[in-house]
């Protein structure tokens, strides 16, 4: 926020909404940008320092946490630790063996990854919303959001990975041309072919689009109830009171959302790349 | 709300992190769980297999064992029997020695009874010959009377 700038309802909004932003400005300095505006002007060639540190450093978490079992794994007496972490990976290994009807070593790991770094990500979601940038604002930085996938570019950038995935095993295991007639040669005869070509495209496209838009839109919209909430604190004992409680009830109540989302993506991503290895 | 180069940076982390997992994390964990697995199986199936046996060894110490029983029921019979033979043989042995023995001090009363008698008969020839002496008051000839003295004491 500007120096001088009341703090409005829309204004504690707008901050809570922006992400730390690195780029080049239009007076062609580097750094960080202080304003909204001023993280627009910076166009495509910025990053958000927050969602990218926030999901590395979960996705690293993870990664440390389920390699540590991986390394010491014990046949006979796994410590406790273990167990969960074996619940988990059985639990994706019964998902993928049920609905990857393909064989490809790739789909099972990639639906783990997926599944434990998005829920970590959302789980950020329930650290009251201004705690962390309360935090870091005493540290000089102007904003932080904690939530990776509540911007879109991260989930539209697993969307896309994903994509990639889909059309790569698409072209491996039917080849170009037989990747070009799922696209070309159905619904309709060949003689539409442009027709089909256009539906296939589109809802081939549609494919990523909607999962990282999913997603997106529940995170971002159970971040959004938390932000109102949490303008109640400055409206009074009352309000804050009440505040607490509906804080309270919408966190037990987006733990549902947070797995299910979770779940959602990782068992979308089997089913596309089972789809990617199906042949016509 | 901008879409920019993050977009790119957490497509690049995803793969990463995929990447990661694939080939560090899944398969030593895979790897742990088929083990065990296949541990679990095998150690049932050892049980199952040690159940057997026991049964089995059952069934034969059931049979060694009546095998000793029956055993142990002859060797107890003949036993029996061969004390009762022995304690015939021993009451037989005893009969015939106590038999021995009573034929023996029979014999031996006998002999002491004929030696008593016949020491009693000098002893009464002498005594009459003595009473006969004091009957007389002179004495008697013992050569002479010698003769018809044994015949008295050979009456006795």
């Amino acid at each position: 926020m500007a120096a001088g700038e009341e703090l409005t309802s829309s204004a504690y909004i707008k901050h809570h909404l922006q992400n730390l932003t690195f780029g080049q400005h239009p007076d062609g300095t580097w750094g960080i940008a202080h304003s909204a505006q001023e993280a627009r002007e910076m166009g495509f060639w910025a990053i958000h320092l927050d969602t990218m540190s926030w999901s590395i450093g979960l996705g690293v978490l993870f990664l440390f946490l389920f390699q540590r079992v991986a390394k010491t794994a014990s046949v006979e007496t796994p410590p406790p630790w273990q167990n969960f972490v074996e619940w988990v990976v059985e639990f994706i290994d019964d998902i993928v063996r049920g609905t990857f009807s393909g064989k490809n070593d790739v789909v099972a790991p990639l639906g783990l990854t997926v599944f434990v770094w998005i829920l970590l990500q959302n789980l950020m979601d329930l650290v009251p919303v201004d705690w962390l940038p309360g935090l870091a604002k005493l540290m000089g930085i102007p904003y932080m959001k904690v939530v990776p996938t509540t911007d879109p570019n991260a989930t539209f950038g697993m969307a896309i990975g994903v994509f990639w995935l889909m059309i790569y095993y698409s072209i491996k295991v039917k080849g170009l041309g037989g990747f070009f007639g799922e696209l070309a040669f159905q619904p309709f005869p060949k003689v539409l072919m442009p027709v089909n070509l256009l539906l296939e495209t589109i809802s081939l496209i549609a494919k990523p689009l909607s999962l990282g838009l999913r997603l997106f839109g529940n995170l971002y919209a159970g971040e959004m109830i938390f932000i109102l909430i949490a303008l109640l604190y400055s409206g009074g004992v009352a309000l804050g009171v009440l505040g607490g409680f509906l804080q309270l009830g919408w966190a037990i109540f987006h733990i549902l959302i947070i797995l299910l989302q979770a779940f959602i993506f990782m068992i979308l991503t089997v089913v596309y790349l089972d789809m990617a290895h199906q042949r016509h | 709300m901008n879409i920019n180069l993050t977009l790119i940076g957490q497509t690049i982390t995803f793969f990463v992190f995929v990447w990661f997992c694939m080939k560090f994390i899944w398969p030593p964990i895979m790897n742990a769980l088929h083990e065990r697995k296949t541990r679990i199986a095998d150690g049932l199936a050892a049980a199952e297999r040690g159940m057997k046996a026991k049964e089995e060894a059952e069934i034969h110490v059931q049979a060694e064992l009546s095998k000793a029983k029956e055993q142990a029921k002859e060797i107890i019979a003949q036993g029996h029997k061969q004390a009762s033979e022995i304690v015939e043989e021993s009451k037989g042995d005893a009969r015939t020695e106590g038999e021995k023995l009573l034929a023996q001090a029979r014999s031996e009363i006998e002999q002491e009874m004929n030696q008593a008698r016949e020491s009693l008969r000098t002893e009464v020839a002498s005594l009459a010959i003595a009473g006969a002496e004091q009957v007389l008051m002179k004495e008697v000839d013992a050569k002479a009377h010698t003769e018809a003295l044994a015949k008295l004491a050979a009456r006795l």
